[in-house]
C-alpha cells in the first residue's frame, strides 16, 4: 500500500509539473485565439428506435451514438475499432443506411430508427448474410465481423437502389453485385485478419449473382 | 473531447444568429470531420448549433437550367441524382472517388466543402501548426511533405484542401449560396470560396462567423466527356496524391483543375484554354510558380500523366 501512495504522489507530482510547463508553452497563443471557457457538461435526453425497440436516453452531448449504444443500451454487437471514421467495426444502420456510428452524436438522432448487428439477426434466426458469413468463413477473430454485415446488408440494398460507384464504367447503367463492386463498395471496413475474398463471397452468395 | 452545449435549429435565421451570437459556437451537418477532430481536440467548439432540420436537403431545377443542391443534400444522394449522373458526370465521380459508403451517407454538401486538411501536422497537437494554433510555427515545412501542397502554399503553410467533390465544382463553375445572422445572402463563386493561406492559415474559407452555406448551384450543362482521375496510394478509400477533374468538348477544348496539390480545387482558366495543345502545356501553365518541396515533387509529373491519361481517354 505504502509503495501505491507513493507512486501515485510521484504521479501527481509529475502532473502538476506537466500541467506548469503546458501553461508557460501555451502563454503565446493564448493572445492569438482566446476561447471562452468550455460549459459544464449537462445531460439532454434522446429517444430513437433500436432493432424496433423505443429507447429513452438522458445523455452527455457528446457521447457518440456508438458509446450509446454500447455503454448505455449494453448493445456491444456494434464494435469500437479506431473510432475515427476510418475502420467501419462501428457500422450501423440509421434510418436504413449505413454509417460509422463512432462519427454521429446520440444526441442527433431524435425519433431515427437505427438497426445493430443484433437487430439483423439471432443466433436461432439468422440474417442471410450472416450464414453467409458463416458458410464462406467471412472472419477470422470476428471483431470486425458487426460491422461487416451491417455494411454488407446495406451495400447490396445502396446496388439495388442503384446508388453509383468508383468502379462504374457507364454512370448511368444500373450497378449489379459483382465482385469488383462489392470490393469498392465495401473499402470503409478493414479486416486485419484479411477475409476479404470470403466476405465477397458471402456477399455474392447473398446477392444471388456469380462474382 | 470538450464539453460544448447542443441546439436544434428550427430555421436558417436562428441557426445563423445562434453561431453569429456566440464566440467558440459552430454548425454541425453531418458531423464526420468535425467530431473526428474534436475528438482530438483540435477543434473545441462550446456550443454546437445542429442543423439538420433547416430543409436544404432537396435537389432542384434553377430558371436557367443549373441544379441548385441544398447545402444538408448527403454526397451519396448527390452522388446518385440522375440529373447529376447524366449531366454533370465529373461531379458524381468525384464524390464517389472519395471518403467510404458510410461516411458519404453521413457528409452533407456543405460540410464537405467545410472539411479541413489532412495534414498530419495539423492533427497531431503536439506539433506546431499556424492553422491549428496561430503563430506557432508549421512543422510541415521541413518535416514529412509528401501529401502536401505543391501550389498556392505559403511559408507560414503548405496545408492541402483534402477533398474531390469542390474539384469538381469548381470546374462546374459552380456557386456557394450562404446567408448571416442579419439576414444577407451572398453568391460566392466556388473560385473565391476557399482561401489560399497567405499569413491566415487558421482561416480556410472566405465565411464570416455565423454565415450559414444554403446551397450550392451548378450553372446549366456545358456537354463534354466528364473525368475525375484519382491517383492515390489504395485503389479506394485515400486521400489524393493527385487528382484532375476535367471536362473535353469533342473538339478537344475544355476546363480541368486539380485536387490535392493546393489550399483550394487548383484551376487556371489560361491553363484550359491550352488543352488542345496537350497535357504538358496545360499543366506547366498552371502550375507555374509551384514550390514542392523534396518529398512531393513528384505531384508535378504526375498530374501531367493524370491529365495526359485522361485526355487519352476523351480522344477514345
Amino acid at each position: 500500500m505504502t509503495a501505491v501512495s507513493e507512486v501515485e504522489l510521484s504521479r501527481r507530482g509529475l502532473l502538476a509539473g506537466s500541467a506548469a510547463t503546458a501553461i508557460v508553452v501555451a502563454a503565446p497563443a493564448s493572445d492569438a485565439a482566446p476561447l471562452p471557457q468550455a460549459p459544464a457538461p449537462t445531460s439532454l435526453p434522446v429517444s430513437f428506435e433500436v432493432n424496433g425497440k423505443r429507447r429513452e436516453l438522458s445523455l452527455d452531448p457528446r457521447t457518440t451514438l456508438l458509446d450509446a449504444l454500447r455503454e448505455h443500451l449494453q448493445l456491444t454487437g456494434t464494435k469500437k475499432g479506431c473510432d475515427h471514421g476510418q475502420c467501419g467495426a462501428c457500422t450501423v444502420m440509421v434510418d436504413g443506411v449505413r454509417i460509422n456510428s463512432c462519427l454521429t452524436l446520440a444526441v442527433m438522432h431524435q425519433g431515427d430508427k437505427i438497426t445493430t448487428i443484433e437487430g439483423l439477426g439471432t443466433p436461432d434466426k439468422l440474417h442471410p448474410m450472416q450464414a453467409a458469413f458463416i458458410k464462406h468463413d467471412g472472419y477470422q477473430c470476428g471483431y470486425c465481423t458487426p460491422g461487416q454485415i451491417c455494411s454488407a446488408v446495406a451495400v447490396l440494398d445502396e446496388i439495388k437502389r442503384g446508388v453509383p460507384s468508383h468502379v462504374q464504367d457507364d454512370l448511368t447503367a444500373k450497378p449489379r453485385a459483382t465482385n469488383v463492386e462489392m470490393r469498392e463498395r465495401m473499402s470503409g471496413n478493414i479486416c486485419r485478419c484479411g477475409a476479404y475474398s470470403n466476405i465477397a463471397d458471402a456477399m455474392a452468395d447473398v446477392a444471388g449473382e456469380n462474382a | 473531447m470538450k464539453a460544448f452545449t447542443y441546439e436544434r435549429a428550427k430555421d436558417a435565421g436562428a441557426a445563423a444568429r445562434a453561431v453569429a451570437g456566440r464566440p467558440g459556437a459552430k454548425f454541425i451537418a453531418g458531423g464526420t470531420n468535425l467530431l473526428d477532430l474534436m475528438k482530438i481536440e483540435v477543434e473545441t467548439p462550446t456550443h454546437l448549433v445542429d442543423v439538420q432540420d433547416l430543409g436544404f436537403d432537396t435537389i432542384v431545377k434553377t430558371a436557367d437550367g443549373g441544379l441548385r443542391i441544398g447545402a444538408l443534400v448527403t454526397n451519396t444522394n448527390l452522388a446518385a441524382d440522375a440529373r447529376v449522373r447524366r449531366d454533370y458526370g465529373v461531379l458524381t465521380r468525384a464524390i464517389v472517388a472519395g471518403a467510404s459508403g458510410q461516411l458519404r451517407n453521413k457528409a452533407s454538401t456543405a460540410g464537405n466543402l467545410l472539411q479541413r486538411t489532412r495534414c498530419p501536422y495539423f492533427y497531431d497537437t503536439n506539433m506546431a501548426c499556424n492553422k491549428r494554433r496561430p503563430g506557432s510555427g508549421c512543422a510541415a515545412i521541413g518535416g514529412y511533405s509528401r501529401q502536401l501542397g505543391v501550389i498556392g502554399v505559403s511559408t507560414s503553410c503548405i496545408a492541402t484542401f483534402p477533398g474531390d467533390m469542390a474539384v469538381a465544382m469548381r470546374v462546374l463553375d459552380a456557386v456557394v449560396e450562404t446567408v448571416d445572422a442579419t439576414g444577407a445572402r451572398r453568391a460566392i463563386p466556388i473560385a473565391d470560396f476557399h482561401r489560399l493561406w497567405g499569413d491566415r492559415p487558421d482561416l480556410d474559407t472566405v465565411l464570416k462567423p455565423g454565415e450559414l452555406i444554403t446551397a450550392v448551384t451548378l450553372p446549366r450543362p456545358i456537354g463534354g466527356k466528364h473525368f475525375y482521375e484519382k491517383v492515390r496510394d489504395r485503389a479506394s478509400y485515400a486521400y489524393a496524391l493527385v487528382s484532375v477533374a476535367a471536362v473535353i468538348q469533342p473538339d478537344g477544348t475544355g476546363r480541368v483543375a486539380f485536387g490535392g496539390v493546393a489550399p483550394r480545387p487548383w484551376r487556371v482558366e489560361a491553363a484550359d484554354a491550352l488543352l488542345p495543345q496537350g497535357a504538358a502545356a496545360v499543366t506547366a501553365r498552371a502550375f507555374r510558380g509551384a514550390t514542392p518541396t523534396e518529398d512531393n515533387g513528384f505531384k508535378l509529373p504526375l498530374a501531367t500523366r493524370a491529365l495526359a491519361s485522361v485526355i487519352a481517354q476523351a480522344k477514345a
